[in-house]
């Protein structure tokens, strides 16, 4: 079964983390969340593997309450 | 706490000049005027002396930098500043470091290195307050006849013309005017030569204020770089901890938006904020207070006719990332040379209006960097704020997420990928330096014993070439040294770094950017070359 990518995975990070912080330019917060949500949904199914989806899933929930 | 007082360091008085023309009330003629004896200002003066060509800089003060302001000096400008032959007493004084250290509230997230490759003449940082690297530069250029240092004396007045400037400079005994063929702005982010022009200076301005304490202590925290997210000493969003020379560390708190930076300065008020920081009983000093709000803005081109901006007169950038001075250094760096060919009639005038586009690109570049790390820092609204803590958070258990983690990106010299000046490769290359980047020091040994590569390069157009047979002749106005050959690579760092194979040839500018590079040796497409890198075609 193929294992959550931990390590760096995406070639110049501060460039994506910049075009995601321009995706919510202009956005209330509950649109915010909204395009949040269809992000999460687009990847998920970029990614498809059930397995690395539950992973990244318990991964993201971990720690918080 | 603030103006002219350290409890560690004693301020040099420099006396004021008073030049001929004030009595005489005629016009001086000079081919340079450097306005602001900071850094970058005194840089320009040691690079054009290195030509042969003389420059007066022009002060309004009497003294050195006021408080340690800048004090990360990355490799980059450490290995200009030995070209200068200024490196010694700095390297001597500063705070060797490459290591940092990240924080998120009271839990260690990541650790960093930033010159994890042996083999480097210089550090990847050294820690110096301003007025340690303005006082060794100043030492240096009082015993250089081609640099005359004019204290107190303060422009006033800049009239510009297609061939020259007519600068009204002010001294304690009056005025008097000096025309010079070009004048270098150097004077600051408040830069007055700037405004005299009338020039605007756009971009964002950050609502953040932050409190710089430079405190004496003795700790034996290591020397590396320290940065908070949420301290759980301090109300704020981040505080980062440094250390200099003389056991100063500087400490700087960030204090949001709503702050009155009056009272944020005053000892009583700073001295609770490190009392928490550090302990209640740890035994300091302040030594000196600043507190700051930056901006992200430039000036959209830094040549207007005889008048060129370099440092922070040109362009402005927040401080995480030590991206002002060492910028400043490299913009000196890449103007002197043109502005030295073509006053020695080596070069055509359009030679230097390729500053521009060479140094408004790295500012560009500049600019971006740090405009995202204060983004980061400064996490505004629901949004921001949960992107930098769902960084921080998962960067504990996941090394992915500590590269979102943004807390500066160090400052690293601009490959000048868009230059007109570059040739661009035709040959295969899978490493090595590209043309407009630059070049990497290694160790090397030559007949006279063990050196450093960059010691043989810089302040003209060298070839290296990786030995193949006989030594080809080179075009006139080029050197060349040749690996296998008078130097040799004797840690193998020359091939890997430079992707060496015999016959590989790299043109190399005099401020140690690749122009051109080839796997062969073709005396004609190197003066094709170095043509190009002088904007002769």
């Amino acid at each position: 079964m193929p294992k959550l990518t931990t390590e760096l995975n995406v070639e110049a990070p501060d460039d994506i983390y910049e075009m995601i912080m321009r995706m919510h330019d202009g956005l209330d917060e509950s649109q915010s969340r909204l395009v949040n949500a269809r992000l999460i949904l687009l990847l998920v199914n970029q990614v498809g593997d059930r397995g690395i989806i539950e992973a990244a899933v318990a991964e993201a929930r971990a720690g918080i309450a | 706490m603030t103006g002219n007082f350290s409890i560690h360091y004693e301020y040099p008085v420099y006396d004021a000049v008073v030049p001929d023309a004030v009595t005489k009330g005629t016009v001086e003629e000079q081919p340079i005027v450097i306005v602001g004896a900071g850094p970058v200002g005194l840089a320009a003066a040691h690079d054009l002396a290195q030509h042969g060509i003389p420059s007066v800089v022009l002060d309004d003060d009497n003294t050195v930098s006021t408080g340690s302001r800048a004090i990360c000096w990355a490799k980059r400008t450490l290995e200009i500043f030995d070209r200068l032959g200024v490196a010694a007493p700095m390297m001597d004084k500063g705070i060797t470091w490459q290591k940092g250290r990240v924080f998120a509230r009271d839990k260690e997230i990541y650790e960093f290195d930033l010159l994890p490759e042996p083999d480097h003449q210089f550090p990847a940082f050294i820690n110096l307050q301003q007025y340690y690297v303005e006082q060794a530069l100043v030492d240096a250029a009082i015993e250089d006849e081609l640099i005359e240092l004019r204290w107190q004396n303060k422009v006033v007045g800049v009239e510009t013309r297609d061939d020259g400037a007519l600068v009204t400079v002010e001294t304690p005994d009056g005025a008097y005017r000096v025309d010079a063929r070009y004048v270098i702005a150097c004077d600051g982010a408040r830069s007055p030569v700037r405004k005299m022009l009338g020039l605007d200076f756009v971009g964002r301005v950050f609502e953040d204020r932050f409190l710089i304490a430079d405190v004496h202590m003795k700790a034996d925290f290591p020397t590396e770089r320290w940065f908070w997210f949420l301290p759980p000493f301090h109300q704020g969003p981040s505080t980062l901890l440094h250390k200099q020379a003389d056991d100063i560390w500087r400490i700087d708190f960030q204090l949001g938006p709503d702050v009155d930076p009056d009272e944020e300065a005053k000892p009583e008020n700073v001295i609770p904020r490190l009392k928490a920081m550090l302990g209640e009983d740890k035994e300091f000093d302040l030594d000196w207070v600043s507190v700051y709000r930056f901006q992200a803005r430039r000036l959209e081109k830094f040549i207007h006719g005889p008048v060129i901006f370099a440092g922070d007169s040109a362009h402005q950038v927040s401080p995480f990332g030590a991206r002002g001075g060492n910028s400043g250094i490299q913009d000196t760096d890449n103007l002197i040379w043109k502005l030295a060919y073509v006053l020695n009639g080596k070069a055509p005038a359009s030679l230097i209006d390729t500053y521009d586009d060479e140094r408004v690109f790295a500012a560009i570049e500049n600019l971006k960097i740090t405009s995202r790390t204060t983004d980061f820092m400064s996490a505004k609204g629901a949004v921001q704020t949960a992107f930098r803590d769902a960084a921080l958070t998962l960067a504990e258990r996941h090394p992915f997420a500590r590269r979102f983690v943004n807390a500066g990106r160090l400052s690293t010299p601009t490959w000048l990928a868009e230059s007109p000046l570059n040739t661009p490769d035709e040959d295969a290359f899978a490493a090595g330096i590209p043309p407009g980047a630059v070049v990497q020091d290694a160790p090397i040994r030559t007949a006279s014993g063990e050196g450093w590569l960059l010691n043989h390069v810089g302040g003209r157009f060298v070839v290296i070439h990786a030995a193949e047979g006989q030594a080809p002749p080179v075009p006139d106005g080029i050197e060349i040294i040749t690996i296998g050959g008078d130097i040799e690579d004797s840690s193998g760092r020359v091939a890997e770094r430079y992707d060496m194979q015999p016959g590989t040839t790299y043109l190399v500018r005099p401020d140690e950017h690749v122009a051109a590079r080839w796997r062969s040796f073709d005396p004609r497409k190197i003066a094709a070359a170095r043509s190009r890198a002088l904007a002769e075609s």
